[in-house]
């Protein structure tokens, strides 16, 4: 049975479909990303699964448990770590563990949730005191303190300096080697990419598509061919101009102009041509493999035209 | 796991200046101030001349009760709330019960700890001449009271999304109650103001502390009217908390979002 499974999960607010018939489910010790912008419905989706909120419908069970009904014995199950929630910021470190710890049957001591989350030289400062990075590792480390089955983490790196997420990182994938069932949402292309087994991409409540980040970036079974806009031409003007020379869908963002082909050769050769005809350089042309982000750029895209 | 949520509640408490300002030391200084403005003066009543510190005492220890339970209540839920310190509780296995109990526990031993205080200073420095045979009464007051408080501001924080909101709530239902409720003044038998007050339940628990240490009330001093209609506001303010209450910070909850989405799609 899967640690986590989720059939056909809807979620409306009057007109507002945030879940739209979601499906996917994350096996025992499996670490899994729902990777989507923001307003995706993946926090809603999450909410859900962690009991916070109702579904409007669909079927939806967590260690075996229905969310919406379980309370004490599956919460004990369960580690939260939500997108944003205070801790009693007058506390230490120290004393929130303490506080947090005694609402759950299997503790984590003191000193290993302390040492887990990298807290170690602040376990008598006041959670207040403390930066809006070390305050994640709070709730990182409030999270884990019941020794949880599945843990759901919320966008767990948001706002993260680039060290402070490696840190991050370490901790989830140390908590995933240990046989924890993880659920995390990200907007972060490269943090689906280093921690998840699986990956589901959401856009507009829709699942688009799922699978290892390696399976996604093979369905793609693109080349990027990438450039700058040259000067002599206006943004406005880019997709006009190098839609029929590149011969498939252009994307631009900020000055580099973007596609995603199959037969990469002939695209170069002509965009080559076009460029030696008109006399103008290409800056920083080049041919590389497609990445998960050219597979979410191309997706989300995608799923916008089909509505 | 009650006694454990209290007695973080109280260290939490103690931490926070404003909190322990208002609700403790106020009152003192109010007392200390009626004291030193109105000196030995009497209060003239229906029934005779009434010693001003009695009556003071009285007041302001049932008004240090009702800061809190009530007032304190209003503003530390709400805040807590709107933190999302309630969401990540509602994330734990703690069964929900225990937290809102450890909340209005702390809130009682607050109550008991201002008012005996207040009670305190008034024997030691203002010669408040204490009645035991009176005192289980004023037991049973308090208990009545600070249960019936706890319950209205656990109303008030339910019905008021936002922190702010709330506390300026409590400050705006209190203040006012508490001067035509004979915490500050005493109030004219007859008046319309009177009236307004006897609806409420501020001034219905205030006369019947204040009767404890009234010389010209018999022991044992109960007011059982006035009780069970201060006990009826209390289950009153239970029910609204049961109905209403919300674990959600204001920001987030479905409305919030809904909302929030309503301005990204106009936009786009």
């Amino acid at each position: 049975m899967p640690a986590i499974d989720v059939c056909e999960l809807h979620k409306h607010y009057g007109d507002n479909l945030a879940v739209d018939g979601v499906s996917f489910n994350v096996a025992e010790g499996e670490v899994y990303a729902l990777l989507g912008h923001n307003g995706a419905g993946k926090s809603t989706a999450v909410e859900i699964l962690e009991g916070h909120r109702t579904r409007s419908s669909g079927s939806v069970s967590v260690l075996g448990f229905d969310p919406a009904k379980a309370h004490r014995e599956f919460r004990d199950r369960i580690g939260v770590v939500l997108q944003t929630s205070g801790v009693e910021n007058e506390f230490t470190v120290r004393e929130v563990v303490d506080l947090y710890a005694s609402a759950y049957r299997r503790r984590r001591t003191l000193d290993e949730v302390v040492e887990l989350a990298g807290l170690e030289e602040k376990v008598d400062a006041r959670v207040g005191s403390l930066s809006g990075g070390q305050r994640r590792r709070v709730d990182l480390a409030l999270g884990i303190i019941g020794r949880p089955d599945v843990l759901f983490l919320d966008e767990p790196t948001t706002g993260f300096d680039p060290a402070a997420r490696r840190k991050s990182w370490d901790l989830i994938e140390a908590l995933g080697d240990d046989g924890v069932t993880v659920l995390l949402t990200t907007h972060y292309l490269d943090e689906a990419e280093h921690l998840a087994d699986r990956v589901g991409m959401l856009a507009s409540g829709k699942m688009i598509a799922e699978g290892t980040p390696a399976e996604l970036i093979e369905k793609i079974s693109g080349t990027v061919v990438s450039f700058m806009l040259p000067h002599s031409i206006e943004t406005a003007d880019a997709i006009s101009t190098f839609g029929p020379v590149l011969g498939g869908d252009v994307r631009l963002s900020g000055r580099l102009v973007e596609t995603t082909v199959d037969r990469a050769t002939e695209v170069v050769h002509r965009v080559t041509g076009w460029a030696i005809d008109n006399g103008v350089e290409l800056e920083s042309l080049r041919v590389s493999r497609a990445s998960l982000e050219d597979v979410f750029l191309q997706m989300t895209e995608q799923s916008k035209k089909a509505l | 796991m009650v006694f454990r949520q209290t007695k973080y509640q109280l260290r939490y408490f103690t931490r926070v200046p404003v909190a322990l300002f208002f609700t403790i030391i106020l009152p003192l200084v109010m007392l200390v101030l009626f004291n030193a403005l109105f000196g030995d003066n009497t209060i003239e009543t229906n029934e005779g001349d009434w010693p001003v510190r009695q009556f003071y005492t009285g007041g302001l220890a049932a008004y240090t009760a009702v800061s809190a339970t009530f007032s304190n209540l209003a503003n530390m839920v709400p805040i807590r709330r709107d933190e999302g310190v309630l969401k990540r509780w509602r994330s734990t296995p703690l069964p929900t019960w225990i937290y809102i109990a450890g909340f209005i526990c702390s809130a009682v031993v607050i109550a008991f700890a201002g008012t005996s205080a207040m009670l305190a200073v008034g024997v030691v420095f203002y010669d408040l001449s204490i009645e035991w045979a009176k005192m289980p009464a004023a037991a049973v007051t308090f208990l009545i009271g600070v249960g019936a408080f706890a319950a209205l501001g656990m109303a008030l924080a339910s019905i008021i999304k936002t922190a702010s909101s709330a506390s300026a709530a409590a400050n705006a239902i209190i203040l006012p109650l508490a001067f035509i409720s004979d915490v500050f003044v005493p109030t004219d038998g007859d008046s319309a103001l009177t009236a307004i007050a006897n609806v409420f339940p501020l001034k219905p628990f205030v006369n019947a502390f204040q009767a404890c240490f009234n010389p010209f009330v018999e022991a044992p001093a109960l007011n059982w009217g006035a009780l069970a209609f201060v006990a009826g506001w209390g289950v009153l303010g239970l029910g609204v908390a049961i109905k209403k209450f919300s674990w959600e910070p204001s920001g987030a909850g479905p409305r919030g979002r809904r909302a929030a989405r309503a301005a990204t799609t106009a936009q786009g």
